[in-house]
């Protein structure tokens, strides 16, 4: 993984102590909560409802086993004990005191850690998917050109100050996962017939109130003009983009305000002050900063484990967390694993104790190369397992909690910290999440439903990605009480969608049944081993209203 | 203007002999002295006086008149206000303006370096704010990853 040079290490530590500086200076009454918040924004630091809270990259979903041991000291010693993982491979810590954050950034900085430009209307944390460099149907390794991308935007000073918040994603392999149809730009890298590496740009994309697909405006980029192409996008937004209303201020507004032709010719203009000039990348630059993701050494093992298959054909529920859990490597022998953060009332989706993190941190060294991985769903994944290991880590896994079979099913809800943390939720997501699990712990029912992506936001900025959940749930406030709103057919990948609404809110003591009746409506309907998903495509909308609604009337009237 | 820094060869000062003096208002009836005109103001009043842009007007429109132009000041009417920097940083490296760039508005401490980088070399601070204590914001940090209007070079082309 990426080592920091001496640059990288200068930048961390300075930074360190120019916050340190900020948050004195704001403490003693020299800065006003005006003028420090966009400087604690830029800096991972919120202040929600009980505490501030920090929010810590994590680069292309890649920790060292030393780094989140990191992680777990600082979440036992400044934190109650445990951290959560968001969407957007990062690390939010909820109980932090102000006074402790310089302490807290000095001992990420000690790690090749940060904060910087977590939050803000700022170019945020640069994401990959979480089996970047080992997904077997990986075209390119996309990390290389996302850390060039990563340093290109930090601190860049042009942009710390744009309309809103600016998310990029880069992906390289047959599925999408690092939802590049859903950032404000989405980066596609592939290669053409003459081996050349190229980039489709997609611009516009974003959930939030105005979830909206993104659109492309380049196919066929030469890879060197990443940074020259990025900036005209971004110095044409800077220029143009909304500030009256922070709710028209993100990218996807001025595109669709301008029309996607007229946004394009504006960046093509740009951009043709800007291409074939320093800006463009080198070979020696892509190299330099390539071979800091060089394979790790795997071993030469056989593709099939005899004693791997013995135990899944004698232990089920082995077998089950195999067939959910486990992922194909593109290297003989290997697996890549995923750990739940999602075992049901136990705990909320992503969040992991200091133990767990250390127990994780450990089995990255025993069974892999000291990797680990954080992906968007909010679990954690060590990408380089020898199928011969599987069994060992299954059961230590499950003693930490962490090895509930359920990636892809119902239960493996993607949720906000909702209305228990955020300051800005109308609606709580925890006790939705738990209470739905409770609905459906039947492990076999599960596996029988397969793939059902369920998304919870408390409210409408959607970092519980709600659009693209086949389920989707949404907090709104109706009269200052807490209600969920349903949409159905969001999807994530090559065929990202959008889900739609299915009909007026519930509270929250509705939720479960109502879920209960769209997935009755779903096996009442499908068609042998069809995915939830299909089956809607197929019959549309209307058979699951049906179910939801006259019953549900009923009953609360 | 008071409270005003300056660089001057890459050393920053305060300047306490300022003689321009900034018309907010286009409607103002124009004092004596220099002066430092809205763009609307400036262009029926070109000679003699600076100019300020707000964010909404274009510097493209400068072009013609970069020549004969004394300063050009650009207007953060809110340090959040992002617009200055491009602004800036196309008068420097697009229009080639190598006069002086002055930032004015709600121009603060926190964001001096960054306008450096964009190519302002002064700095109306905030009058509510101590120009001392402001000029230890200039320096900012010692890596700049990418590139800037001071340094055109990103990073990867200095190693």
């Amino acid at each position: 993984m990426y080592q920091y040079d001496d640059y990288d290490r200068a930048l961390v530590f300075e930074r360190v102590a120019q916050f340190r500086d900020q948050v004195e200076r704001f403490m003693a009454g020299e800065l006003s909560e005006e003028e420090f918040l966009p400087l604690r924004l830029q800096n991972g630091l919120y202040l929600q409802k009980h505490a501030y809270m920090l929010r810590v990259a994590i680069p292309y979903g890649t920790l060292s086993a030393t780094q989140l041991r990191t992680l777990a000291s600082i979440a036992r010693d400044y934190d109650r004990g445990y951290g959560h993982f968001t969407t957007r491979q990062n690390m939010q810590f909820n109980w932090i005191e102000l006074a402790q954050v310089p302490d807290i950034l000095e001992r990420l900085a000690e790690v090749e850690m940060h904060a910087i430009q977590t939050s803000g209307n700022c170019v945020r944390n640069i994401t990959t998917e979480a089996f970047a460099g080992v997904a077997a149907d990986e075209l390119l390794d996309p990390r290389p050109l996302a850390e060039i991308l990563r340093q290109w935007s930090t601190i860049n000073p042009e942009f710390l100050y744009l309309p809103r918040k600016f998310k990029i994603a880069i992906c390289s392999a047959e599925q999408d996962r690092a939802a590049i149809m859903m950032h404000d730009i989405g980066l596609y890298l592939y290669r053409d017939d003459d081996g050349q590496m190229l980039l489709r740009v997609i611009v516009g994309g974003g959930l939030g109130r105005t979830p909206i697909l993104g659109l492309q405006i380049r196919e066929g980029l030469p890879w060197q003009h990443l940074l020259s192409y990025v900036e005209a996008v971004l110095r044409v937004y800077n220029r143009y983009g909304r500030r009256d209303n922070k709710y028209k201020a993100r990218i996807k507004i001025l595109v669709k305000a301008l029309g996607i032709e007229t946004f394009a010719k504006e960046v093509e203009e740009e951009w043709q002050h800007l291409m074939d000039g320093p800006a463009q990348l080198t070979e020696a630059e892509y190299e330099r900063v390539a071979s800091a993701f060089v394979p790790p050494d795997y071993r030469s093992l056989p593709d099939v484990d005899l004693a791997f298959g013995t135990r899944m054909a004698d232990n089920p529920a082995f077998a089950r967390w195999v067939s959910r859990n486990v992922q194909p490597h593109k290297v003989a022998g290997y697996t890549s694993v995923v750990l739940s953060t999602k075992p049901g009332i136990a705990s909320p989706p992503g969040d992991v104790t200091d133990a767990q993190m250390t127990a994780v941190a450990e089995w990255s060294e025993r069974f892999g190369f000291g990797e680990i991985r954080i992906a968007h769903e909010q679990n954690i994944v060590l990408p380089d397992v020898p199928k011969a290991d599987l069994y060992a880590l299954w059961c230590l896994a499950n003693e930490q909690g962490l090895g509930c079979a359920n990636i892809g099913l119902l239960t493996d809800i993607i949720a906000c910290p909702g209305g228990d943390f955020c300051a800005l939720a109308n609606a709580k997501s925890i006790p939705i999440t738990h209470a739905i699990q409770a609905r459906f712990e039947d492990l076999d029912y599960l596996h029988d439903l397969g793939d059902i992506s369920l998304n919870i936001s408390g409210c409408m900025n959607a970092c519980g990605h709600h659009h693209i959940g086949n389920i989707g749930i949404l907090g709104v406030d109706k009269n200052g009480s807490e209600w969920y709103q349903i949409t159905l057919g969001g999807s994530q990948g090559k065929n990202s969608a959008l889900g739609k609404v299915i009909g007026p809110s519930f509270s929250a003591a509705e939720v479960p049944e109502v879920i209960e009746r769209i997935v009755h409506t779903f096996v009442s309907y499908r068609e042998s081993e069809e995915l939830f998903v299909d089956t809607l495509q197929r019959i549309g909308l209307v058979p699951f209203k049906e179910q939801v609604y006259p019953k549900v009337l009923e009953e609360s009237a | 203007m008071n409270n005003l820094l300056r660089l001057e060869e890459g050393v920053a000062r305060i300047v306490a002999d300022d003689p321009w003096l900034l018309v907010r208002s286009p409607e103002d009836e124009l004092p004596a002295g220099s002066l430092i005109l809205p763009l609307n103001r400036w262009l029926q009043n070109p000679f003699g006086h600076a100019v300020w842009l707000g964010p909404d007007d274009e510097v493209e429109s400068l072009k013609p008149w970069l020549p004969i132009l004394p300063l050009i000041a650009l207007d953060f009417p809110s340090f959040r206000d992002g617009r200055g920097y491009s602004q800036a940083y196309l008068l420097r490296t697009r229009l080639g303006w190598t006069g002086e760039l002055r930032a004015v508005g709600d121009v603060l401490r926190d964001q001096l370096s960054h306008m450096r980088q964009c190519g302002f070399d002064s700095f109306a601070v905030r009058e509510d704010k101590s120009a001392e204590d402001a000029l230890k914001g200039l320096a900012g940090m010692s890596v700049l990853y990418g590139r800037s209007a001071i340094e055109p070079r990103p990073l990867f082309r200095r190693r």
